[in-house]
């Protein structure tokens, strides 16, 4: 500690160091949250169920989906990633899943919302499966932390199927 | 500074820093502000700066007690041999201090 520099050095490293000791327990604390969301979604309509040129199934869907998320949030929370993904089995794979929407939450007070949309990205099938098809809705999320771990869980809703038919 | 100074500065920084750093994760948890907790540790940090790292005058209170010069005389320094082509500077630092 004998010159300014060396004691200029010295409280930066410590202080740096303990910064990083800080962000661990701060990404430790979040194991304290005990979340409790709820999420909803309904089939409004099928918009149409065509079998595309190269063979394969595609399905477009008018969907309500609400949820309340706001459980998730602490405060080392940046955002939270959802996304709506739709799984089912087939002959050739035994899981397929499906993203069909999806949106960054910046803050508490958006995560509790309703949103009546189409599917964002293409419901297509390796094949011709989808035909009377039963298959869940799943919710799921990302709470992506300030610092530190990321948690990710879902929700999965059943009871959904598509048409007999092409439409 | 000197030697006790600088052990008491070594001491007031790693408790300063420890101290703000608890005092900042606290007010971060209760305010719930991730922010809050930057903002006040980034503000112990500079003053834990402000009080350790200059050479205040109050760190320098026992100053080391060098010897006078004429004590220094009594001892020569070695004589330099001078060759015709060049000088070879022979620096011999001789440093006496007491305790």
């Amino acid at each position: 500690m004998h010159s300014f520099g060396y004691r200029l050095n010295g409280l930066l490293t410590f202080a740096v160091t303990i910064l990083a000791l800080m962000c661990a327990i701060t990404s430790l604390s979040d194991n304290f949250n005990t979340p409790s969301p709820s999420a909803e979604i309904k089939i409004i309509n099928i918009n149409w169920f065509q079998k595309q040129p190269q063979g394969h199934d595609e399905v477009s869907l008018m969907m309500n989906v609400s949820a309340d998320l706001q459980s998730l949030f602490t405060w080392n929370t940046k955002q939270v990633f959802i996304f709506v993904a739709a799984e089912y089995g087939t002959p050739k794979n035994s899981l397929n899943q499906v993203s069909l929407w999806d949106a960054i939450i910046p803050a508490k007070e958006n995560a509790k919302f309703w949103i009546h949309t189409s599917n964002k990205y293409r419901f297509v099938d390796q094949g011709n499966n989808l035909r009377g098809k039963k298959f869940n809705l799943t919710m799921h999320w990302h709470v992506m932390p300030k610092t530190g771990k990321m948690f990710a869980d879902k929700i999965v809703l059943t009871g959904y199927s598509l048409p007999e038919e092409y439409r | 500074m000197d030697w006790q100074g600088q052990k008491l500065v070594e001491q007031i920084m790693q408790i300063m820093l420890l101290v703000f750093a608890v005092i900042a994760f606290v007010a971060g948890y209760v305010l719930g502000s991730f922010r809050m907790m930057m903002i006040v540790y980034a503000g112990g940090v500079a003053l834990t700066a402000l009080i350790t790292v200059p050479n205040w005058p109050l760190f320098n209170r026992h100053p080391l007690n060098w010897l006078d010069p004429s004590e220094a005389e009594k001892h020569p320094k070695p004589q330099v041999a001078v060759s015709s082509k060049k000088e070879r500077h022979q620096k011999v630092n001789v440093v006496l201090a007491a305790e």
